[in-house]
C-alpha cells in the first residue's frame, strides 16, 4: 500500500508551504522527513495523512486518491500521531489506547492488548494519564495509533520530547512496526529535527527547504554534507561508522550553499 | 447502563418521590387522610413542576457534559455560548412586545420567542463559527477557540440587549416580569410548559448522543480527532442543534438556571472513564437530580416569598466555579 505523492502543493494560512513534491514512499520502511523549521515538514506530513487538503497535485494511497477516501476509510489505513498532543480529560492508558479503535467503531480488544503489549503498558494499563512520566505517556500516545492498526503511521517529531533513552526506544518500536507482521509490516513517517537520527535509524528521508524537496533517497545519499550545506547553511560532516553516526558542525554558518558549490 | 447512570437513576427514583411531597403543604403518604386537595395539589402543582425540573436539569446536564467534551474545557456551560442568554433575550422581548401581541397569541408569545432567540443564537454561531470547519480543512486550525469567542461574543451582546430591554421596559409591570424571568424558576408552571419543553429536550439529548464518540476523540487535539475520522462540520451541526434545543427548550418555560450545565459533568466524571461520551447520560440524570432537589428545597425554605430557583443555583454555583479555578491552579483538573 504505497504511499505516494503528486506535485504536491499546499497552502497554509494564504502562505504555499510545500510546493511541487512528488514522492513515493514505500511500506516496511522508516521514512524521515527533515529540514530546518520552517520548511513545510508538518504541513508535507498533515497533507500525507489527509488532514490537510492540497491546492494543487494530490496524494495517492495504492493508487487512489487520499481526498476521494472515505473519512473513514483513510482514518483505518493511515494513523496521525500529532506532536506534542495535550490529552483533555484524565483517562486511564487502556482507555486512551482504546481510543485508537474509533475509526473501525468496534471495541478491538484484540488490537488494544496487541498495542498495549507491544509498548510495554500492560502494568500501567489503570493509570489515570496525568500520572505518566514523560517517557511512558509517549508510548501511550503511540500505543493509540498502534491500536487502529493503520497501514501506515504518521508522526510529527514523536521523539522531540524524550531523552536519549527514551528516543531510541521508541524509534526501536517504529521499526517494529515497520519491519514486523506477516503482512509486510506497516509504513512509518516521521518528522524528525534530529539529523543525526534520520542518518541512523531511517530507511528513506526526504529533506525539505522552503516547502519545496531538495534532497531524497537512502540517509547516506539524501544528508550528505552537500545537502546539508544547501539546506541549513552549515558546514558539516559526518563521523563514525554506519548505523551510529554523529554530526560534526563547523562554526560560522555564513558559509553559504553557494561558497560550496 | 453503566455504573454513573445507575447511581444517578437511582438518586432521581428517591428524589422524584420526595419532591411530590414536599412543599409549602407536605403530603403525608401514609396518612389516611391528607389536605382535602392533596390529589389535585400532586396531580396539578407538584407533579408538573418536579416532571419539568427533571426535563430542564437533563437538558441542562447534557448539553453541559457536551460542551465541555467539544471544547476540551471542564469550565464551559451552554450559557457561555450565549444561546441561554440569546433565549431569555427572546422571552424578555415578548415581555416587552406584549402589547403589539393580540391577546390570542399572548400565551404562547413567550415560548416561541425564547426558542426563536436560541434558533437565532445557533444560527449565529454556526454563521460565525461555522466556517471554522471548513478553514481546520484548509489548516487555518482555531476552530474552537473561534467558536468559543463567538459564543462569549453572543453572550455579551444578548445581555447587552436584555440589560437595554429592561432599561426601555414599557412598564413597572413589564418590569418587574423581565427581572423575574432572568432569575429563572419553576414556580406555578404546569403541564403545558412540560408539553412544550419535554419534547424538544428528548430530540437535542438525542441529537448530542449522536455525537458522543466524535467528542470522545477530541480528547486528543482536534488534528488527531480528524485523523480517525472525525467529520468537524457534522459535529458542529450536532452540537449547535442539540444545545440549542436542550439549552432553548429550558429557558423557554423557566428562565436562565444556570450553572448546572457546568457542575454535574464534575460531579459525574470520578464515576465513569472520563470520556465524555460516558458523560452524557449519566449528567443527563445528574442534572435532573440538582435541578429537582434544589426546586424541592426553595420551595421548603422557610423564606416569605419563595427563593428563586435560578438564584439558589448561583448561589451553590458561583463558589463551585471558583472551587474549580482553584483546583485547576493546583493542576487538579
Amino acid at each position: 500500500m504505497t504511499l505516494a505523492t503528486e506535485n504536491l502543493t499546499v497552502m497554509r494560512g494564504g502562505r504555499e508551504v510545500v510546493t511541487g513534491i512528488t514522492a513515493n514512499l514505500a511500506p516496511g520502511q522508516i521514512t524521515a522527513i527533515v529540514g530546518p523549521n520552517g520548511a513545510g515538514k508538518s504541513s508535507l506530513l498533515l497533507a500525507l495523512a489527509g488532514l490537510l487538503a492540497p491546492s494543487g497535485g494530490k496524494v495517492t494511497l495504492s493508487g487512489d486518491d487520499l481526498a476521494a477516501l472515505s473519512l473513514r476509510i483513510r482514518a483505518q489505513r493511515i494513523g496521525y500521531l500529532p506532536q506534542a498532543a495535550d490529552i483533555a480529560w484524565d483517562v486511564a492508558v487502556e482507555g486512551l489506547v482504546a481510543l485508537g479503535r474509533l475509526p473501525w467503531r468496534d471495541r478491538g480488544t484484540d488490537a488494544v492488548e496487541a498495542a498495549l503489549a507491544a509498548l510495554g503498558l500492560e502494568p500501567l494499563r489503570r493509570r489515570p494519564v496525568s500520572q505518566l512520566s514523560g517517557g511512558e505517556r509517549a508510548r501511550a500516545l503511540l500505543a493509540r495509533v498502534l491500536a487502529g492498526t493503520p497501514r501506515w503511521i504518521l508522526a510529527d517529531e514523536p521523539l522531540a520530547a524524550l531523552d536519549l533513552a527514551h528516543q531510541l526506544s521508541l524509534i526501536a518500536h517504529l521499526k517494529a512496526c515497520a519491519r514486523a507482521g506477516e503482512a509486510g509490516g506497516q509504513g512509518v513517517v516521521v518528522v524528525l529535527h534530529d539529523l543525526a537520527l534520520a542518518m541512523n535509524h531511517a530507511d528513506h528521508v526526504l529533506v525539505l527547504k522552503d516547502g519545496r524537496l531538495i534532497a531524497h533517497g537512502p540517509p547516506s545519499q539524501a544528508l550528505s554534507p552537500e545537502v546539508i550545506a544547501q539546506g541549513w547553511g552549515v558546514t558539516a560532516h559526518w563521523l563514525g561508522e554506519p548505523g551510529a553516526q554523529a554530526l560534526a558542525t563547523k562554526e560560522g554558518p555564513e558559509h553559504s550553499a553557494k561558497d560550496l558549490g | 447502563m453503566t455504573r454513573a447512570s445507575l447511581v444517578f437513576a437511582a438518586l432521581l427514583a428517591v428524589l422524584v418521590p420526595l419532591s411530590l411531597l414536599a412543599g409549602r403543604v407536605w403530603i403525608d403518604p401514609f396518612a389516611s387522610a391528607g389536605p382535602a386537595n392533596a390529589a389535585l395539589i400532586l396531580a396539578e402543582l407538584r407533579l408538573p413542576r418536579a416532571v419539568l425540573a427533571v426535563v430542564i436539569g437533563a437538558g441542562l446536564g447534557a448539553a453541559g457534559a457536551a460542551m465541555q467534551g467539544y471544547l476540551r474545557n471542564p469550565l464551559a456551560d451552554p450559557g457561555l455560548f450565549g444561546i441561554a442568554p440569546m433565549a431569555a433575550l427572546g422571552a424578555v422581548a415578548s415581555f416587552w412586545l406584549a402589547p403589539l401581541i393580540p391577546p390570542a397569541l399572548a400565551a404562547w408569545s413567550l415560548p416561541v420567542m425564547a426558542l426563536a432567540g436560541a434558533g437565532l443564537g445557533m444560527a449565529s454561531l454556526a454563521l460565525i463559527a461555522g466556517r471554522t470547519a471548513s478553514d481546520v480543512a484548509g489548516g487555518a486550525g482555531g476552530g474552537i477557540a473561534l467558536f468559543t469567542l463567538a459564543g462569549l461574543m453572543l453572550a455579551s451582546l444578548a445581555g447587552a440587549l436584555t440589560a437595554l430591554a429592561i432599561t426601555l421596559a414599557p412598564n413597572p409591570f413589564a418590569l418587574s416580569e423581565i427581572v423575574l424571568w432572568l432569575n429563572g424558576a419553576l414556580t406555578d408552571r404546569s403541564w403545558r410548559e412540560v408539553a412544550i419543553a419535554a419534547p424538544l429536550t428528548a430530540a437535542g439529548i438525542a441529537v448530542l448522543a449522536l455525537a458522543a464518540r466524535s467528542l470522545d476523540a477530541l480528547t486528543l487535539g482536534e488534528e488527531a480527532a480528524r485523523s480517525m475520522g472525525l467529520d468537524p462540520g457534522r459535529l458542529l451541526v450536532l452540537l449547535v442543534a442539540g444545545v440549542g434545543l436542550t439549552v432553548g427548550a429550558g429557558v423557554a418555560v423557566a428562565g436562565i438556571i444556570g450553572f448546572v450545565g457546568l457542575i454535574v459533568p464534575h460531579l459525574v466524571r470520578p464515576l465513569t472513564d472520563r470520556l465524555p461520551s460516558s458523560l452524557l447520560l449519566p449528567s443527563a440524570l445528574a442534572g435532573a437530580c440538582l435541578v429537582l432537589a434544589a426546586d424541592s428545597i426553595v420551595r421548603v425554605l422557610p423564606v416569605v416569598t419563595e427563593l428563586r430557583l435560578g438564584i439558589a443555583l448561583s448561589l451553590i454555583g458561583a463558589p463551585f466555579f471558583g472551587w474549580l479555578l482553584v483546583g485547576m491552579r493546583r493542576g487538579r483538573l
